[in-house]
């Protein structure tokens, strides 16, 4: 019995190890595909977005196995509320950056040109955003204490996100390209943003659960 | 049969004990799902089972010195009227504690039945009443401090930190269950060792199982019942709306609680203390919610002290007082209706007398005997009867007037082959021990004390040592024989020595 169950929470935490390792490969594979398809590298660009496909198929089945671990037996009683809620807003920055790439892929918008530096930092700022409120979830397992040590990090790059876009956005309309292409544009700049928006979500619930946890 | 129905009322007792008490060690651990019931309740019932047969002689022998309820009647009323306080306070809504309403029912018997109140023990059992909350509180800290520094230390992923916790919850409430059964059963089944109808059982190996500890089996079983029957509910009740407590809050209230109540009835551990020249806290059953109370009023002061609810401190003070009057209440009426009404007798006629060996017995003790012989004509049927003449009589105090009743009460001690045969057998007690008494079969005593005498001119086995700490223990194990012999060789079987 004490093996099985000792089995069974390495097993768990491999799991959600695994989940946030992919949530932060999804990060980095969304920056580069930003870069890609900025640079014109449709190939590169493709197999990116195949990667990233994956990685939120993976994400997706982590964490319904661990949610329904959780619940069979009964684990972490007293924060399984809090730990479910943190891996679904976790899992839905995946889900963001599979979005937006596939919007990328679908609608291959006509980027204007002097701004590829803009769209290849604003994708950057939120691959960084979603890369520390990784690290940020990683600490709430392992050390709630240090949790704050990757918060204020999420935060700063989340600003530097709305400032970038905002900058873009500007950028854009101050050209004399065609309304609807600018329109266009500017719903890219608003998805690639959103990234760092739902990596904000996670860092507001993380704040409270961490309070949680360590009064 | 007529032994059970006697017994019925201790077994309740120890059935409300047993679903109202286990909740304290595995209601959090229940209520918020990290243990399961079946779990708790299997273990839980083991582990008191366990701490009440092996462990539960010392706090029992507190209540025994208490009031050594004499007669089988008694011994039920005493319990009967515990537990009729206890449903009423429950019903009340107050809180209530079984060993202050035991405590108070034996001292109702006392006065039914005019014995003294040994207020050495009483006052003893008080002031462990008081301090029980405190020490609580002050371990619960302790403990609190320690488990966080540990757990920032070895930084343990949420997942482990919840195993080990599950694990360490069901480590606690095992030792919660052995610490709650071994204090608790002197109040569940305390009252009726002294009139233990039982006879010793040899077991291979050389172990012999007491009446006492067949009376604590019992008890313990009836506990385990009450665990079973009813504590689902009321763990459910505590584990979900008393107590907000995380997990390691909850392991720390318990194992907080478990050492209490283990301080104040582990023999083992007086034992210990005495012998490394330490003072040993006193084995005395205590309140295990009232432990729980203190516990958790600990660590909310330990975090500022904002939301306890001070109210809940009063209400337990009061019932310190009001549980054992109420108890006592009941008792003396009890009492009073099952030997008047029903005929039932509830203590055993006592005989007193001031002979001149007694007072020469007197005299050896070092007190003083002036005034004795003037009363030495009187006939008196009770120690309170007695104590009374003495006090207008002589210029004793009460420490020595209880000594004087003690020398002068009678009964009749009969040394035959048969009952040594039956009864005094080397497992129990030590060859030189039954060699001495066999070499007195035939003889007759009319006090205990002569007995013991006649036994100690004959051998050393049969001696106490001079009273200091680093032969209590010896003196313990001795007196406990001695007494063993005398319920032995006494003529009427079932009553109960005068305590030495």
């Amino acid at each position: 019995m004490p093996i099985l169950l000792f089995k069974r929470t390495r097993a768990l935490v491999a799991q959600i190890d695994e989940f946030l390792d992919t949530v932060g490969q999804a990060a980095l594979l969304f920056e580069r595909g930003v870069a890609d398809y900025v640079a014109g590298r449709q190939d590169h660009f493709e197999t990116h977005y195949k990667a990233i496909d994956d990685a939120e198929h993976r994400a997706d089945e982590l964490r319904r196995n661990i949610e329904k671990q959780l619940y069979r037996h009964s684990l972490i009683p007293e924060a399984r509320g809090d730990v479910l809620g943190l891996l679904e807003t976790t899992d839905d920055v995946v889900n963001q950056a599979k979005h937006t790439l596939g919007m990328f892929l679908v609608e291959r918008p006509a980027l204007l040109p002097g701004m590829d530096a803009d769209w290849t930092a604003l994708g950057a700022t939120a691959a960084r955003t979603a890369e520390a409120v990784v690290l940020a979830t990683r600490a709430f397992f392992r050390d709630p204490y240090t949790v704050n040590d990757h918060l204020h990090k999420v935060y700063f790059y989340e600003k530097e996100g709305d400032r970038q876009a905002m900058a873009l956005k500007r950028r854009i309309f101050d050209t004399d390209a065609e309304l609807a292409r600018k329109m266009h544009l500017r719903y890219f700049v608003l998805n690639v943003d959103r990234i760092s928006d739902a990596s904000e979500e996670v860092a507001d619930r993380l704040a409270i659960y961490t309070i949680k946890r360590t009064v | 049969m007529l032994v059970l129905f006697f017994l019925s009322s201790g077994l309740f007792l120890g059935w409300s004990l047993g679903a109202n008490d286990a909740a304290n060690v595995f209601g959090t651990a229940v209520g918020s799902r990290m243990i399961r019931f079946a779990t708790a309740a299997l273990i839980c019932s083991v582990f008191v089972v366990l701490g009440a047969v092996a462990g539960g002689a010392g706090a029992a022998g507190t209540l025994g010195q208490l009031g050594a309820i004499d007669a089988m009647g008694g011994a039920f009323m005493v319990a009967f009227a515990a537990a009729v306080t206890i449903t009423v306070m429950t019903k009340l809504g107050l809180p209530v504690s079984t060993s202050q309403a035991v405590v108070g029912a034996i001292i109702g018997w006392n006065f039914f039945s005019g014995v003294l109140t040994d207020t050495a023990s009483l006052t003893k059992i008080v002031a462990t009443w008081i301090i029980c909350p405190f020490l609580a509180g002050a371990f619960a800290a302790l403990f609190y401090v320690l488990t966080r520094r540990i757990v920032r230390r070895l930084r343990p992923h949420l997942l482990w930190d919840d195993m080990s916790t599950r694990w360490a919850l069901i480590a606690v409430g095992a030792f919660g269950s052995y610490s709650l059964g071994a204090n608790n059963i002197g109040n569940v089944m305390g009252v009726f060792v002294p009139v233990a109808p039982f006879p010793g059982l040899d077991l291979p190996f050389g172990l012999a199982f007491s009446g006492a500890q067949q009376l604590f089996l019992l008890g313990g079983l009836a506990i385990a019942l009450g665990v079973f029957t009813y504590s689902r509910h009321v763990m459910g009740t505590v584990g979900g709306n008393l107590f907000k407590l995380t997990p390691q809050m909850a392991l720390v209230v318990v194992l907080a609680q478990s050492v209490v109540l283990y301080l104040f009835a582990s023999q083992e551990l007086e034992h210990a203390l005495l012998s490394v020249g330490l003072p040993a806290l006193p084995l005395v059953p205590v309140s295990s919610s009232q432990a729980v109370i203190g516990a958790v009023v600990g660590l909310g002061l330990l975090k500022g002290g904002h939301g306890i609810r001070y109210r809940v401190l009063v209400d337990i003070a009061a019932g310190w007082v009001t549980t054992p009057i109420i108890a006592c209440f009941l008792a003396f009426v009890g009492l009073f209706v099952l030997q008047n009404v029903f005929s039932v007798p509830v203590n055993r006629p006592h005989d007193f007398t001031l002979s001149p060996q007694v007072i020469e017995r007197v005299g050896r003790l070092g007190l003083p005997v002036d005034g004795l012989a003037e009363l030495s004509g009187g006939q008196f049927t009770t120690q309170l009867s007695l104590n009374r003449s003495l006090k207008s009589g002589t210029a004793l105090d009460a420490k020595q007037r209880e000594r004087v009743v003690r020398a002068a009460e009678v009964d009749r001690y009969l040394v035959s082959a048969e009952r040594v045969a039956q009864d005094v057998k080397p497992g129990w007690f030590e060859p030189a021990q039954v060699a001495a008494v066999k070499d007195l079969v035939g003889r007759e005593y009319s006090h205990s004390w002569q007995l013991l005498e006649a036994l100690e001119a004959a051998t050393p086995a049969w001696r106490l040592l001079p009273e200091a700490p680093r032969n209590r223990l010896d003196n313990d194990r001795l007196k406990k024989q001695r007494r063993q012999l005398l319920i032995a060789l006494r003529t009427e079987p079932g009553a109960t020595p005068a305590a030495e």
